[in-house]
């Protein structure tokens, strides 16, 4: 388990102050002007050395990320921070922003030094409202102590912050569509390249990164990136925040070691399955878009990125939705289908339709009322969706499915089967 | 499923006069100045917000109308806006917007219970108004609690580790005009573990 001293979220549940006064004494802001003095080559270096892996979902290299940006490209230079949390099972960054907004402030200062930005927007969920008012009291919080602003903390660095709340929409939580809504226009993907390190936000350099990895990064430098690197393991390194939710005993979310054993981190943390480790059917290890695993996959998986791709899923956002043996693993799946139908945006043809077409054709297999060649046929269909559009939500749409059958393809037979039998 | 801002009709019937309030038109300036100024259709989701908080809950014609013409857009891009998100209601809303989250994790902790509480208490159907004009009643994708499931958010705030019988009481008492806990309904902090069921 996580020692109490390697934890970077020390005020996870809101015990303690939120506000300045309490962050000060958490040790935030306290040498921000060193850190910011090693120099932005040598912050990506500790950054790329401590090997964070972006906490998004998509696992990207951090600290290669940030040396993307150019060096000098005569234009302004824009950090984006993505707190569009909408994937389901996950509720991480509004843990973040509602009780230790200051922790995200200064990494934004950090990063945004780091790739030569004088500005950054925080994108919220529009949903989050009482998250978004205490970041944006630590926001003026900030201002009011010279933290942020016109030299910052006094390193000469001249650096804002704004708030910008969405307005309810899961899409936007993907990069580029993230930058359309920014500039106040309906949130459709781009296409890349050009990627937003060359043309983003108003054609100009940009980085969008997830809250809980711009969060972690000053610790990391004040730690160094040694000590980040010893946790987990090689390219699966330091902390994570876990999103435990559905039948477990204790939902919450905790910061764990990466690759903790998934059944530790829900006997340990969760309180375990409802009704015992003998009753659990199935987990969907990094929210709703990575596939699920059935038990005898969840006793011996390790929740890290390489582990879990290992047995072709994925660690995602690292919500861990878990579902006993009381749940019908179709409707739940099924459910996750009508989601990514309501939430595709509507530009790529084979997402618009088949998310659709998928959601139907998933709400009739839960009372088995399709013939078993459909079966192959949604599985193409799933195979036509992947990769065939301009983001990963048709992806993220197709994954759940091809889980599913992956490895409950013989309930859904049994209830063709029982169907046909009622029929008859 | 009828849920007011996924409508992308625009709303006929009423044809009210929308001008922005004193209070409002202050904070305009200031919303703006977040963005460079040649960029100012940034603001249009954070005004279009405030417009329909100042309109109680729902965006008219007239009011997008307005924010078109205070970021001088023009009004289709406006609406484009305003029908891609599903937080911009196009079409009247109850005093208190009742949204139920559906999705699996609040699911498979027993949402499909508070839809049926919900339209027995409010006396409506999913996605309509209730006769009194005091509850709306919708189901709604994640709304990102997951860990404090099953949840509804009603206006702005989030009402977390519910089941039938704490949720029966708040909007009973929404009806009966009193005062309501925001938050984790049984006493939790955030998302803390709940020692309280351990085995």
């Amino acid at each position: 388990m996580l020692k109490e001293k390697d934890k970077i979220f020390k005020n996870l549940y809101g015990f303690e102050d939120w506000k300045l006064e309490g962050a000060k004494k958490r040790g935030i802001w306290s040498n921000t002007k060193e850190l910011i003095k090693m120099g932005s080559d040598k912050i990506v270096e500790e950054i790329k050395n401590s090997q964070l892996r972006g906490r998004g979902g998509a696992g990207f290299p951090a600290g290669l990320k940030w040396s993307f940006m150019p060096k000098d490209s005569g234009k302004d230079h824009y950090l984006v921070v993505n707190a569009d949390e909408s994937e389901p099972g996950t509720c991480k960054d509004r843990e973040i922003m509602r009780n230790d907004p200051h922790l995200l402030l200064e990494g934004c200062l950090v990063a945004a030094f780091a790739m030569h930005a004088h500005t950054c927007y925080i994108y919220i969920r529009g949903e989050y409202y009482s998250e978004s008012s205490n970041l944006q009291k630590a926001i003026d919080e900030a201002y009011e102590n010279n933290l942020i602003g016109k030299n910052a903390c006094g390193t000469g660095w001249d650096f804002d912050i704004y708030l910008h709340r969405g307005a309810g929409a899961y899409i936007c939580g993907e990069e580029t569509a993230l930058l359309e809504s920014l500039e106040g226009k309906k949130g459709q993907p781009r296409l890349k390249p050009p990627f937003p390190a060359g043309a983003g936000l108003y054609g100009c350099p940009t980085t969008v990164t997830n809250v809980e990895t711009i969060a972690v990064s000053p610790t990391i430098l004040r730690r160094g990136s040694k000590w980040f690197a010893n946790l987990g393991s090689t390219n699966n390194t330091g902390t994570k925040i876990f999103s435990i939710s559905g039948h477990v005993n204790n939902p919450c979310n905790v910061e764990e070691e990466m690759g903790i054993p998934l059944k530790d981190l829900i006997e340990k943390h969760a309180g375990g399955v409802i009704g015992g480790w003998k009753n659990l059917l199935a987990v969907i290890p990094g929210g709703a878009s990575v596939p699920l695993l059935p038990k005898s996959i969840c006793d011996t998986v390790k929740m890290d990125f390489d582990s879990l791709k290992e047995v072709q899923s994925g660690l995602g956002t690292a919500a861990v939705i878990v579902m006993n043996k009381s749940t019908d693993i179709v409707e739940a799946i099924a459910r996750l289908s009508h989601f990514y139908k309501h939430e595709s945006c509507g530009q790529c043809t084979p997402c618009r339709e088949g998310t659709g077409w998928m959601y139907r054709m998933m709400e009739k297999m839960i009372h088995g009322n399709v013939e078993y060649q459909d079966i192959d046929k949604i599985l193409d269909v799933t195979k036509q969706i992947e990769g065939h559009t301009i983001c990963a939500l048709g992806d993220a749409a197709a994954w759940p499915i091809q889980g599913l059958f992956r490895h409950f393809r013989p309930e859904i037979e049994k209830r063709i089967q029982e169907r046909n039998r009622r029929v008859a | 499923m009828h849920h007011p801002g996924t409508n992308n009709k625009v709303y006929k019937k009423i044809n009210d006069n929308f001008e922005w309030s004193s209070e409002n038109f202050k904070k305009i300036s200031e919303i703006i100045n977040k963005y460079p100024s040649n960029r100012i259709q940034s603001a249009v989701i954070p005004l279009l917000d405030l417009a329909q908080r100042q309109n109680n809950g729902w965006l008219s014609k007239n009011s997008m109308e307005k924010v078109a013409e205070t970021l001088s857009m023009s009004y289709i891009r406006v609406l484009e806006v305003a029908t891609f998100y599903s937080m911009f209601n196009l079409e009247p809303i109850g005093k208190n917007f009742v949204q139920i989250c559906r999705t699996t994790p609040c699911w498979l902790r027993g949402s499909d219970k508070l839809s049926k509480v919900a339209q027995e208490v409010c006396e409506t159907n999913i996605g309509e108004t209730s006769d009194d004009e005091i509850f709306t009643v919708v189901e709604v994708e994640c709304l990102g609690a997951c860990c404090n499931a099953p949840m509804v958010q009603i206006n702005d705030d989030y009402y977390e580790d519910l089941d039938e019988e704490s949720f029966k009481k708040i909007l009973q008492d929404l009806k009966d005009n009193k005062s309501i806990k925001v938050g984790s309904q049984i006493g939790r902090k955030s998302s803390q573990p709940e020692r309280k069921f351990d085995a």
